[in-house]
């Protein structure tokens, strides 16, 4: 066969489903960063989303397999962690399938600095980090807990509907 | 470092080399004269996280609430991700072809860096939770300033791992006030906590010549130098809980960056070495 062009290269890529939420492709969660051809192999630079996270390797199979089924043989993959993977990459595309699917989308530029600036207004109950609700739309929302059913997400409850849902946290 | 997984090449060793040509080039890794002192001090951060990771990992399955467990498997997870990457540089840069997961796996309790503060037993949720905002707290400024390292690939590994570590020490400092903070037990709790742990947290700041060698190169920042940031995050929080910093010193109890341990961290290598001691090479 003859070599596939980029474009369709990244049109297979935008096929793969992440394994947690498989609503979202790979390429929406922005978290192929680069391909290029290394002489006949082609090299799909991949940057993980959190350090430990243990989807990696399968997000990686996924890509692998996917390519190969589309006649890639030589193929590699390589790990790249810099820059760091960051919930700004998430495609307006990406946001959109995470809210129907039910988990509220990152809001951009609200990651945790680890300062205690941000923690005393929180206490305070200042935060002004309003997560609407992706089933009602409500902003009368509270979080339960920072952490979720996966690294990328933290657990919410709408005060409106009464539903809990996911946030997928700003990173 | 574990290699990517690849279906047509068994060969390991190969593929770590080309993911190790894939990385930002970075001559330190190279550098002969630095290389012990470099290796050991990568073991340190590696060791640290591996063992914390370890031992907040023991609480899956029993947290007080469901939320609080996930959060602390969460937490274990971020930190053994960060042990690869911290461990896998460390194999890398002692270049005798072993792995992440042998320095991890076939190292003997003196051969372990970390702090003995990240080794000691889990006791209650308020041991825990106070031991590790007293790391995050470290972390948190520890990974900061290695984002200016001079080895660009210690600079992102600690890009990366601080993005995680600002949520642990958020999440650890809201739990210090809220229990520090809360009912008459709780205060108690941690404040006994807090005198229990304080005299091991002074060696996260007490240098030897390695942390001089790793200084000297432009790798690591100068101990001391953290110790005010450290100091201020500590009080601050310490005061909005309403716990009183211990008079007595707090380098105490050092030695585990030299190998030194307590005798704790014999039991936990038992536990977590034992399907590679028993089994050799076993993979999956
Ligand atoms: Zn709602």
């Amino acid at each position: 066969m003859s070599t596939p062009s980029d474009a369709q290269i990244w049109d297979w890529l935008a096929e793969v489903p992440d394994p947690e939420i498989p609503v979202v492709s790979v390429t929406d969660l922005g978290i192929v960063r680069d391909i290029r051809w290394d002489g006949d192999t082609l090299v799909v630079a991949v940057t993980p989303t959190y350090s430990g996270c243990p989807a990696t390797a399968v997000i990686d199979l996924a890509i692998e397999s996917h390519l190969r089924d589309r006649g890639i043989g030589d193929l590699r993959l390589e790990r790249r962690l810099s820059p760091p993977w960051t919930t700004d990459w998430v495609t307006q595309e990406g946001r959109d399938k995470l809210r129907a699917y039910g988990i509220a989308p990152p809001v951009d530029g609200t990651a945790s600095d680890g300062g205690t600036a941000a923690r005393a207004a929180r206490l305070a109950g200042r935060s002004n980090l309003v997560i609407a609700c992706p089933r009602c739309g409500s902003g009368n929302t509270e979080r339960v807990s920072q952490f979720g059913s996966t690294p990328c997400k933290a657990s919410y409850r709408c005060k409106d509907c009464l539903e809990p849902f996911d946030y997928f946290k700003c990173h | 470092m574990p290699s990517l997984p690849d279906m047509t090449t068994p060969d390991v060793v190969a593929l770590a080399e080309s993911a190790a040509a894939a990385q930002s080039h970075d001559p330190h890794v190279q550098d002969v004269d630095l290389k012990p002192a470099f290796f050991d001090w990568l073991c340190r951060m590696g060791d640290n996280t591996l063992i914390l990771g370890h031992r907040i990992s023991e609480w899956c399955g029993h947290g007080p609430a469901l939320e609080e467990d996930i959060a602390l498997a969460n937490t274990a997870l971020d930190l053994i991700g960060h042990t690869q990457m911290w461990l896998g540089l460390a194999a890398e840069v002692q270049s005798e072809g072993r792995t992440a997961d042998d320095l991890a796996f076939l190292r003997d309790a003196m051969k372990f860096r970390n702090l003995q503060l990240a080794e000691l037993p889990n006791g209650d949720m308020a041991v825990t939770l106070m031991r590790e905002f007293l790391f995050d707290a470290w972390h948190f400024h520890m990974l900061t300033a290695l984002t200016r390292s001079a080895s660009p690939r210690v600079a992102e590994i600690a890009a990366k791992a601080l993005k995680e570590v600002s949520y642990h020490l958020e999440r650890s400092s809201d739990l210090v006030v809220r229990l520090g903070d809360g009912t008459q037990e709780s205060h108690a709790r941690m404040q006994e906590a807090l005198d229990r742990l304080w005299p091991y947290s002074g060696e996260m700041f007490v240098a030897d010549a390695v942390d001089d060698a790793v200084a000297n190169a432009g790798i690591a920042p100068v101990l001391a130098d953290l110790q005010p940031a450290w100091q201020q995050t500590v009080e601050e929080v310490l005061a909005e809980a309403t716990l009183t910093r211990p008079e007595g010193r707090a380098d105490v109890h050092r030695g585990g960056k030299q190998g030194r341990h307590t005798e704790h961290l014999g039991y936990i290598l038992a536990q977590m070495q034992f399907l590679q001691r028993a089994y050799p090479g076993a993979s999956w």
